[in-house]
Formats: C-alpha cells, sequence, structure tokens
C-alpha cells in the first residue's frame, strides 16, 4: 500500500467515523446520566430521513438538518418518557424505538414520495458540501505533509469538523463544569444528587436531550452529507457500532473518538479491499465487519482491562424508597 | 399485597396495551390516506380467511412461539435475552450441517437430529453471552446484540466459502435431499380428511413448537429448576440466600433460552426454505421479545401472541400486496406493542391501579 492510499483509506476513514463518533457522544451523556440507550439506531434512522427529507422539499440541507435532529429528539423524548417518567425498562423503550424508526421512515417515506421508500436524490444546496481549509491548494504539492493536510483534512462538509470539534466539547462539558459534574454524578449515585437539592429526572432528561441533537446530527450527516438521500435502513447497525465504541471507550470522551476512527478504519478498509493478503494467510471481509463486535465483547470481559458502566445506569430512580 | 386482582394483571393490561398500540397504528394508516377499518378486513381475511392464509399464519406463529419462549424463559431470570436472531443464525447452521452431510434413512429421524442439532448450535451462541455474564460480568444486553452482528457475519462467510455449492453465485447452501421434506399441514390433515391448502408453508414444526410450550410450561412452574429460576429473577440476592447459584442459573436459562431460539430453525430452514440462506431467521428473533411481553412470559400467553403475531405478519404482507400500506406497518405494530407491554408498562398500569383501589375503598366503606 503506497502512501497515496493510505491517505486514501484514510479519508475515507474519517468521513466513516464521523457518525459513530456523533452517535458515540451521544450515548456517552445518556449513559453517564445513568440512561442506557440501545435506541442509537432507530433515532439516527429516524433523523437521517427527516433530514433528506427536509432538505430534498425546501433545498435547504440546514433546514433538513434541523428537522432531522426534531425527529431524533422527538424519539429521545420518548424513551425519556418511558424510562424517566414511568420508570420503565430502558432496554425495552429502546428495542421499541430503533423498530419504530425502522418502519416509521419507510412507511411515511413511501407514502410521501411514493419511491420505494426512498427520498429523492439530494442535489447542490440540499446536501452539505465539502469545504476545502485555507491553502489547501497551495500546499498539496510539498511532499509528505501536503497530501495530509489537502487531502486528509481538508475537504469534508462542516458536519464533520463539527463532530469532532464536539470531543473536546464534551470533554470540557463533562468535566470541567458544574453541569458535567452533576450529570455525572446523577450517572453513579442519583440519591447524592438529589440530597444535595437538585432535580435528578431534570438532569436525565437534559442528558437525553442533548443525546437527541446529537443523533440528529449524526442521521442527518449520514443523508445529507455521506450519501446523497434516503434509503431503506441506511444506518445498517452503525448506532450499535457506535454502542460498541462507547463501551470500548470506557465512557470517556477522547477514547470514544480513537474507538471511533479505529472503527471507521475498518469499515473503509473492509470497503475498499475485499479479502486481505498477509502473507500466507487470507483475512475474510467478514471478519473485518465482525471485529468491532469481537473486540467489544473481548472488552467486556474485561480480558483486556475492564469496561465498567456507570453504576446507577440502566435503573430508574425512586425518590424516597 | 397486590392492588390488582390477578386477572387484571393478566389479562387486562395486556389487552389494553394492544388497543392503544391498535389505536395508533389505525391512526398511522388514516395519516398515510388509507381506510384502517378496509385494511383489517383485509389482514382478516388475508391470514384467517383460507387455509392458504392460515397456512402461513401458522408457519409465521411457529417461529414467534420458539423465539418467544426463548426470550420469555431469559426473562424469568431476569436475562434480557436480544440476542434470538443470532441464535437462530446459528440454528439453522446445525440444522443444515445435519441435513447436509448425514445420509439419512427417514424424514423424522432426520428432524430428530436437526432440532437437537438446531438447538445444541443456538444454545452454545448463548453460552458464551452467559458465561461472560456469570463470570466476568459483562452485560448480557450487549454482549448478545455483539453477538447477533457477529453471527450474521460468520454465516456470511461460512455460507460464501464453505457451503455454496460449486458454480452456484448465490450465498446459500445446497437444497437439502427431496426425501427428508417435512411433512406440511397439508400431507398431515389430508389422511384425516381434512383439507388445507397445498402451498402453504405451516409443516410439522408447529406440533414441536406447540410441545416446546408445555414442556416450557411444565419445567418454569413444576420443576425444581424452574423454581430455582423464577427465584432467581425475583430476587438475586434471595436465591443466593436459599442456596441458588448465580452462575449456574445464569447458565441454564441462557442455554435453554438459546436453544428454544436456535430451535425455530428447523421451521424456517428445514421446513420452508429446505436450505440455508442469508438472514434466514428475517428478525423473528427481536419478535420475540414483542411476543414475550405480550403473553406476560407464560407459555400459553406465548402461544397466543404468537397466533397474532403470526396473523399480522401475514396480514401485513396480504396488504403490502394488494394495498399502497407498505409491509413496514408491521414493524410500526410490533415496536408499539413492545412500547406499550414493555417500556410504557406503568402508564397503563398507574392509573389502572388507582382505579382498583378505590373501587376497593368504595367496597370497604
Amino acid at each position: 500500500m503506497d502512501f497515496l492510499t493510505l491517505i486514501q483509506v484514510l479519508d475515507s476513514t474519517v468521513r466513516l467515523a464521523t457518525p459513530l463518533l456523533l452517535a458515540c457522544l451521544a450515548g456517552l451523556f445518556s449513559e453517564r446520566a445513568g440512561i442506557f440507550d440501545i435506541g442509537l439506531e432507530g433515532k439516527m434512522l429516524a433523523a437521517a430521513f427527516f433530514s433528506a427529507a427536509f432538505a430534498a422539499t425546501t433545498g435547504s440541507a440546514w433546514i433538513g438538518l434541523l428537522a432531522g435532529i426534531g425527529a431524533s429528539m422527538m424519539l429521545s423524548g420518548l424513551h425519556g418518557l418511558a424510562s424517566i417518567t414511568f420508570r420503565g425498562n430502558q432496554l425495552i423503550s429502546g428495542v421499541a424505538i430503533n423498530f419504530l424508526a425502522s418502519g416509521m421512515t419507510v412507511l411515511i417515506a413511501q407514502s410521501w414520495f411514493r419511491q420505494g421508500g426512498r427520498t429523492p436524490s439530494l442535489t447542490g444546496d440540499a446536501r452539505f458540501t465539502s469545504i476545502d481549509l485555507p491553502f489547501a491548494d497551495a500546499v498539496r504539492d510539498i511532499p509528505f505533509v501536503g497530501p495530509i493536510y489537502s487531502d486528509l483534512l481538508s475537504g469534508h462538509s462542516i458536519l464533520v469538523y463539527l463532530a469532532f470539534l464536539a470531543v473536546p466539547a464534551t470533554y470540557w462539558l463533562l468535566y470541567s463544569t458544574r453541569f458535567g459534574l452533576r450529570l455525572r454524578a446523577v450517572g453513579e449515585n442519583p440519591a447524592a444528587v438529589d440530597t444535595a437539592g437538585i432535580s435528578v429526572i431534570g438532569m436525565r432528561f437534559a442528558a437525553v436531550a442533548i443525546c437527541g441533537i446529537l443523533c440528529g446530527i449524526a442521521g442527518a450527516y449520514l443523508s445529507t452529507a455521506l450519501q446523497a438521500g434516503f434509503v431503506k435502513e441506511m444506518t445498517a447497525g452503525r448506532g450499535f457500532i457506535a454502542l460498541a465504541a462507547l463501551i470500548f471507550a470506557k465512557w470517556r470522551p477522547w477514547y470514544a473518538m480513537m474507538a471511533c476512527l479505529l472503527f471507521g478504519f475498518l469499515q473503509a478498509v473492509s470497503l475498499r479491499y475485499q479479502n486481505i493478503q498477509i502473507g500466507e494467510f487470507t483475512i475474510p471481509v467478514q471478519l473485518m465487519d465482525a471485529l468491532p463486535y469481537i473486540l467489544t465483547v473481548v472488552i467486556l470481559a474485561g480480558f483486556v482491562g475492564k469496561a465498567i458502566p456507570p453504576r446507577a445506569g440502566g435503573e430508574p430512580y425512586v425518590k424516597e424508597r | 399485597m397486590d392492588v390488582m386482582p390477578k386477572w387484571a394483571d393478566v389479562i387486562l393490561i395486556p389487552v389494553i396495551s394492544l388497543l392503544l398500540a391498535a389505536i395508533i397504528s389505525a391512526l398511522v394508516i388514516l395519516a398515510i390516506g388509507e381506510d384502517p377499518v378496509a385494511a383489517v378486513k383485509m389482514m382478516i381475511s388475508g391470514s384467517l380467511g383460507s387455509t392458504y392464509g392460515w397456512g402461513y399464519t401458522l408457519y409465521y406463529a411457529t417461529n414467534f412461539m420458539f423465539t418467544g419462549l426463548a426470550v420469555s424463559v431469559a426473562f424469568h431470570a431476569r436475562l434480557f435475552n436480544i440476542g434470538g436472531e443470532g441464535q437462530a443464525t446459528l440454528g439453522g447452521l446445525g440444522v443444515a450441517i445435519v441435513v447436509l452431510y448425514i445420509p439419512w434413512p427417514h424424514w423424522s429421524l432426520a428432524l430428530i437430529f436437526a432440532t437437537i442439532a438446531a438447538a445444541a448450535f443456538g444454545a452454545a451462541w448463548a453460552a458464551i453471552p452467559a458465561y461472560l455474564q456469570a463470570k466476568r460480568g459483562s452485560h448480557i444486553v450487549i454482549t448478545t446484540i455483539m453477538f447477533n452482528f457477529i453471527a450474521a457475519a460468520l454465516l456470511n462467510y461460512i455460507l460464501v466459502n464453505l457451503m455454496r455449492p460449486k458454480g452456484s453465485m448465490d450465498p446459500a447452501s445446497a437444497k437439502f435431499p427431496k426425501d427428508l421434506h417435512l411433512p406440511t399441514l397439508h400431507e398431515l390433515l389430508d389422511p384425516i380428511g381434512i383439507s388445507f391448502s397445498k402451498a402453504a408453508p405451516a409443516n410439522i414444526s408447529f406440533l414441536v413448537a406447540i410441545a416446546a410450550c408445555f414442556l416450557v410450561w411444565f419445567l418454569i412452574w413444576r420443576t425444581r429448576l424452574g423454581f430455582a429460576i423464577r427465584a432467581y429473577g425475583h430476587s438475586e440476592t434471595g436465591a443466593l440466600y436459599a442456596g441458588i447459584s448465580p452462575v449456574r442459573i445464569t447458565m441454564i436459562a441462557m442455554i435453554i433460552s438459546g436453544a428454544l431460539a436456535g430451535m425455530m430453525a428447523i421451521n424456517n430452514v428445514m421446513g420452508e426454505a429446505e436450505r440455508l440462506v442469508l438472514n434466514a431467521a428475517e428478525g423473528a428473533g427481536f419478535i420475540g421479545i414483542a411476543v414475550a411481553l405480550m403473553g406476560r412470559n407464560h407459555p400459553f400467553g406465548v402461544f397466543l401472541a404468537a397466533i397474532l403475531f403470526g396473523f399480522l405478519y401475514q396480514g401485513g404482507a396480504e396488504l403490502a400486496l394488494w394495498t399502497k400500506i407498505p409491509r413496514d406497518l408491521i414493524t410500526v405494530i410490533q415496536a408499539l406493542v413492545i412500547l406499550f407491554t414493555g417500556a410504557l408498562d406503568n402508564m397503563v398500569r398507574m392509573p389502572l391501579e388507582r382505579i382498583f383501589l378505590w373501587l376497593r375503598r368504595r367496597r370497604a366503606s
């Protein structure tokens, strides 16, 4: 593999890691506040559809983005209602949300556009186009550094940069603000937070809302930037890979970015090459597909470092037992 | 003291949840510009109006009975087995290996050993997450989700690289031998003078599924092991105090659960497709969650809920064929059932409990 091919693979790694990263950070906010969320996939899918649908109708990718965030937040609200207000099982609620999104998107797409459950292809302003960083053309010819800057770092859509900026922002919010401290506390020991006079329910709803916003951006990126339009089941398990990345990163923002880049790299490699030859051995493409999941199981099992989730995760908070 | 009488818990709450799901589904049908009453009529006539419709309804119901029982056995031990899909996939692999590579003299022998193989493969696929949960403390929901994806990739590899017949482009195994064809309901009912549609795929596995319902009922409510599973599900500390080993119960409950999910393969792989294809389970593993929730984890409830979902599946296929309503409507109904009977259970329960308390107070005064 020569240098330029490597740059191309890494470039597509960045593109493919972006939706994973946004969804992973979304899950991070929710799970750090003690709300398990296996409905990331469904929220992304709903957002992907509504972004593409509104972008196609209005011709503006930004209106599409807002619609996608709105749809994702509706589902987040449902998850909050079920798991915070009515103290239901968070995992079952997540499963329901995934199916709801999977069915509703096709149903609405079919009755709205009549194109077999997809939206029309997006063109022009209805898509997020790539942005060239300053001097990208000028420095391209400089050896080594030039291609890295012009082809790898430059030329992505604004949502990609937003996703990677969200990592330090999340880190700052979580570890340097009062809100972050409370959010983490609510996931570890909600009773203590309640004693301090802070609303556990309010904090958890705030976390779920942030999760909705980030999943919305992730979905919008899929249908209006990475691809041009919505197709049925277009998230293709990315919500679960994001969940895997979250566990892999042990619920920490910078590590989440690393995990998403790793899983994005695996996707990029398996897209580009079918079977990889290393000497005598052939690595089948299916192994590359399954690797994120296998790695997550290994990490969860504690064979390579132990992944311990937030202590109050998955349990509804009941005041005054 | 229970606030509500038992019948309200077992019948009233599921029925109200189902009604809520039905009302919202009707609104969805209205919103996409179709007539819900006509849609329901078409679903009923398409799935229950002929023996052909019944044949498909019962075929789907057979799948959902196995996966529903699988989820409910795990639920009794308070384990959420979301990996029925992967376990059913592996079950299919077990069936295909047994049927393709061993020359069986008769279908009945093949069925017995295929069932054993399906159960063993499904159980093995569930045993790994169970072990990791019991011994290493990794969350079973996450591991079983991951195992669904790993199973799909594994089957893909095996079909493409190992089991695909030479010269075939299709990622599927060879056809199973003709003489190992399982008798369909038509062939079973014809000798006793009942005519049943020839084209429908419902087969003898339906009877196996009913037998499995009885066995699970016996296991959970009539054996010491079943008591231990339920005790563990109610209170882990209580069970520990009573000398019940959490590791043992987690392993056993998940192995039974995985075996049941795997056994689904005798219906869809051996009974219907008669070869192993990609994604043979077609989401039945996930419908098992809705079926178990709807059936209140009781085998008889699972039986009824499986028939209900079989009806929805066949009815949905008819709708997709004759109207502009896509088949995905069923996914929405399934989501709503899971939402109302599972996650929003308290929303239905709280007002009902208030009504029953009020009634009781009035009777007392």
